[in-house]
């Protein structure tokens, strides 16, 4: 019994404390944004919020593959991003209760957390407007000759946008080391992607342009995300290039608070289907199947990601309000070169 | 001290600028082996190379971007527009990325650019290609906006946005490019935000910036000999506004034109008659005149385009309006 769990084990990628760190990331990811849904009901969080929820193995099996000096940059949908890139849930929550702990010191929210320490360029709002910015950090990469990449997420609507296109063109044309990531859900708020793409096998995208590498990837297995994405850092690090990869996922929860789970766009026997391929359920199975997890594991992970949780929230409510000086401030700065 | 043209004027700042730091690069369509659309970065790729002054394809809101995200891991982008009709492409990059990144992001990112480009009608370009958009830039917060009308202010002003750590726009006349102006061999910078007053008097104010100063100093000048004493007030800086420099001005002649290129509605010179009436209420004595281009698109004929323009002509008439001599 115990051999062959041993074995199973061995088939697994990596090792044992990587794969529970890949698990603890995807479920704090999974928590933390079931209590931004509560914190929004009680009117907590205001505006714009989108949950991530049902696509953690994508940021998870990304942002496991990158190194500290390497960008990030992603769409308004970036909680889940922020917390595999290793912003504090403390910071995210406080910015989301728009307080002056917040990693954008509340003048952001949801749509905007930045870190710069963490080389985090920012959640951005305009579908498609921050492709052509993530080729201009693949630019300065490459101006500064530097080996790293910088990532780009965005969802699967974008696209159809002149921004992605004419940021992909740039960046085969000049070599820039720019991993494009379509996360493909299938929806774009409520219109699904065969409704809105003239094309669907997303990722064949690139082949619009010489030299630049495309594949489609399971998104709800967190090692397919990380064995491409690995195949996507050797063509972009050492050979400065960029790559596209389509992963291929769904969110369990509305495209925001607004927005019901099913019912209008799509069937709750559909969102059902996809719920069987939770990502988080599937890493769990495979891991105890192996041998490398048990139910008192679970358990107990499941115990210190709640306090964790907890703790942001608790934080955030604490944390001061923005105070009125600073709506003037961070509008320009003072300084020249 | 050497007359160089406007377009020489500013050569030489992206040359002195270029050479000054490294970080600095000009990127745009044509920048490069043709030496510009107007030719104002003339040997500069033969210079700085092709890593410093970057050809694009035709993609506005593209390069734009990249100028943008090159700017937020610290480099110090030129973006140049072959003209501002085109920057149209573009304005989702320079209004909601640009302009916005340091205050959505809570002072973590500064945006150290320069967006540039010819601005305004030339001539018998009709309708595309004949817009002068001060008062679209000036309205967005998170900008910086200059207007330069001579060879000197160009050569300085260019130099200062460079410099700048925020996103400046700069506005130049796609008529100035061959106009002549003393400028000085020795460095110089030119302020962001101060107005000049290119001529004293004590009549009337004429407000005005950018290409319109030059129309503005001849009808000084022509004023001049029918004995009216015309202080022309070139702003310059279109954002932030000098209001000192308005303010002072009105209060001393108490008269005020204020000539733009742009369209009347919400233009520049509604900004400027705001302040005006803010800072110089007492001190009035006549309602203040607009001189603008006509509420139309610009036409391709030509009595039509001299009809729809903002010129000479009429400024003088207008500062005859406000002075009650007609
Ligand atoms: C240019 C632009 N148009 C419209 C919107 C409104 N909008 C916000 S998200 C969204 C859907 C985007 O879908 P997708 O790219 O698939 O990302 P997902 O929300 O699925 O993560 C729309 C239409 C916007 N923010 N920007
Ligand atoms: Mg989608």
């Amino acid at each position: 019994m115990a051999a062959k769990k041993k074995s199973d084990s061995a088939k697994l990628p990596g090792d044992a404390e990587l794969r529970r760190e890949l698990l603890h990331s995807m479920l704090l990811q999974r928590r933390f944004e079931e209590k931004v849904g509560e914190a929004y009901a009680l009117g907590k969080i205001g505006g714009f919020c989108h949950l991530y929820i049902g696509q953690e193995a994508v940021s998870t099996g990304v942002l496991s593959m990158l190194r500290p000096d390497d960008y990030v940059i992603t769409t308004y949908r970036d909680h889940g991003q922020a917390l595999a890139r290793g912003m504090t849930p403390r910071a995210i929550m406080a910015e989301l209760f728009g307080r002056i702990d917040g990693c954008s010191r509340g003048k952001g929210g949801s749509m905007h957390l930045f870190d710069r320490n963490l080389n985090f360029l920012g959640g951005h709002g305009i579908v498609g407007g921050h492709v052509p910015v993530a080729a201009g950090v693949g630019f300065a990469i490459k101006y500064r000759g530097g080996d790293q990449v910088i990532v780009c997420f965005m969802g699967e609507s974008v696209v159809n946008t002149g921004a992605f296109h004419e940021a992909l063109n740039m960046a085969a044309l000049w070599k820039l080391p720019c991993i494009f990531i379509i996360e493909n859900n299938k929806y774009g708020m409520g219109t699904a992607v065969e409704r809105a793409a003239a094309i669907q096998d997303l990722s064949r995208r690139a082949d619009s342009y010489d030299g630049m590498d495309g594949e489609h990837v399971d998104g709800q297995d967190v090692f397919a995300v990380r064995d491409a994405m690995e195949r996507a850092l050797e063509i972009s690090r050492r050979e400065s290039k960029p790559v596209l990869l389509e992963i291929r996922t769904y969110r369990y929860m509305g495209h925001s608070m607004s927005d019901a789970v099913s019912g209008t766009y799509r069937t709750k026997a559909e969102l059902d289907e996809y719920l069987k391929r939770d990502p988080i359920n599937l890493l769990k199975a495979r891991m105890m199947d192996a041998g490398d997890l048990t139910d008192a594991d679970v358990a107990q992970m499941e115990q210190e990601i709640k306090a964790v949780v907890q703790d942001s929230w608790d934080f955030a409510d604490a944390s001061p309000e923005p105070p009125l000086e600073a709506l003037y401030e961070d509008v320009l700065v003072d300084t020249t070169s | 001290m050497p007359v160089i043209t406007y377009r020489e004027a500013l050569n030489q700042a992206l040359r002195e600028e270029m050479a000054r730091d490294d970080r600095v690069f000009l990127m745009g369509e044509e920048v490069g082996v043709y030496n510009g659309a107007y030719k104002v970065s003339k040997g500069l790729l033969e210079e700085f190379g092709e890593m410093r002054v970057v050809d694009t394809p035709i993609t506005e809101l593209g390069f734009a971007g990249v100028g943008v995200g090159a700017a937020m891991v610290g480099l110090r982008p030129i973006i140049e527009f072959m003209t501002w009709n085109f920057a149209l492409l573009a304005i989702d990059q320079i209004v909601n990325a640009a302009a916005k990144m340091l205050y959505m992001s809570g002072g973590q990112y500064p945006m150290p650019m320069v967006f540039r480009g010819p601005n305004g009608a030339a001539l018998q370009l009709s309708a595309q290609h004949s817009q002068a958009f001060e008062s679209w830039l000036a309205h967005i917060p998170g900008l910086k906006v200059v207007t330069p009308g001579t060879p000197y202010d160009a050569k300085g002003l260019l130099k200062a946005a460079i410099r700048d750590d925020n996103p400046v726009i700069m506005l130049e006349g796609e008529m100035l490019y061959n106009n002549k102006g003393e400028v000085p061999e020795e460095e110089y910078i030119i302020p962001i935000g101060k107005a000049e007053l290119k001529r004293e008097g004590d009549h009337c104010s004429i407000i005005t910036n950018g290409k319109m100063a030059l129309v503005a100093m001849k009808a000084a000048d022509q004023l001049a000999q029918e004995g009216i004493r015309v202080d022309v007030v070139d702003l310059r800086t279109v954002r932030p506004m000098d209001v000192e420099a308005i303010a002072t001005s009105v209060r001393k002649t108490n008269r005020a034109v204020v000539l733009e290129e742009g369209w009347e509605l919400a233009g520049i010179g509604a900004q400027v008659v705001d302040y005006v009436q803010r800072e110089c209420f007492d001190h009035l004595d006549a309602p203040v005149v607009r001189v603008h281009q006509v509420d139309v698109p610009m036409p391709y004929a030509k009595a039509l385009e001299k009809a729809a323009k903002p010129d000479l002509g009429k400024t003088i008439a207008a500062v005859k309006k406000v002075m009650y001599l007609e």
